[in-house]
């Protein structure tokens, strides 16, 4: 299965549920272009929420990066929720995971925005 | 390390076109033949994301994608180790050059991070510029100090 991207609202907050595999190719260019579009729409507030991503390769880690600095710049905030282990340790021996403000809990994830 | 049944040498060659599809499939045969090894699950994600790093760099930046340039895959599996090799038929490039993904100044870089995480899954990583002119590089995993 490739990258399957599925949004919705909580809030002012837009959340964006990222299932499957995020490598070089289809996966890391629906994620950039998902980014993108949602900045365009001046959505300011968007929690990436990984916990069903089953792969991430170093293309997948760079969309993340690119995305973070994509919504930075437009004055907004991108944060993650729910890590699996292989994503968190990537993350980790990439020294990105102090980059990212990552959260296990939605509802505390959607708050800390406020 | 889990039992391995099946202790004979295994050895897989393949001349794979420089496609993203190559890449997928590199990685199948590479985790398959390391999971008949024996190796665990652990080991068999980081091989496969190793190979998987590997073959974009031989695609992507040795062929950039070139029709009429093949990547050379192989794998062998023995008691000792499980070795991966790849060649591309690039123009090679300078192993200096290559920035380090950690320091301060890279960490937001959105590339330049595939030959770390090699390093860092596998034992030994080597590279070596072919008189062809593309690049070959060598994968290994130890299995007998496990």
């Amino acid at each position: 299965m490739s990258v399957k991207l599925t949004t919705r609202q909580v809030g002012d907050v837009t959340v964006m549920d990222v299932a499957g595999r995020i490598t070089l190719g289809e996966g890391s260019s629906a994620l950039r272009d998902a980014v993108r579009d949602m900045v365009s729409k001046n959505q300011k507030k968007i929690l990436l929420n990984l916990g069903d991503v089953s792969y991430i390769d170093s293309s997948g880690i760079g969309e993340l990066v690119s995305g973070f600095t994509t919504v930075t710049n437009s004055g907004g905030n991108l944060k993650l929720l729910n890590l699996n282990k292989r994503v968190k340790d990537l993350l980790q021996i990439t020294k990105l995971y102090t980059v990212f403000e990552v959260h296990e809990d939605e509802a505390a994830a959607i708050r800390s925005f406020a | 390390m889990q039992e391995n049944a099946n202790h004979a040498p295994e050895i897989v060659e393949r001349l794979l076109d420089s496609t993203l599809e190559s890449v997928d499939r590199a990685e199948a045969l590479a985790v398959g033949m390391a999971e008949r090894a024996g190796l665990d699950e652990d080991d068999l994600m980081k091989i496969g994301m190793a190979v998987r790093e590997s073959v974009v760099n031989a695609v992507v930046h040795g062929n950039r994608y070139s029709a009429h340039k093949k990547v050379r895959f192989s794998v062998a599996a023995s008691k000792e180790r499980f070795t991966v090799q790849i060649a591309d038929a690039g123009e090679g490039f300078d192993f200096e050059s290559i920035p380090d993904p950690l320091a301060e100044e890279n960490l937001m870089r959105t590339s330049g991070r595939g030959i770390f995480l090699i390093r860092s899954f596998m034992d030994d990583f080597q590279m070596r510029r072919l008189e062809s002119g593309g690049t070959e590089v060598t994968l290994v995993k130890n299995l007998v100090s496990k």
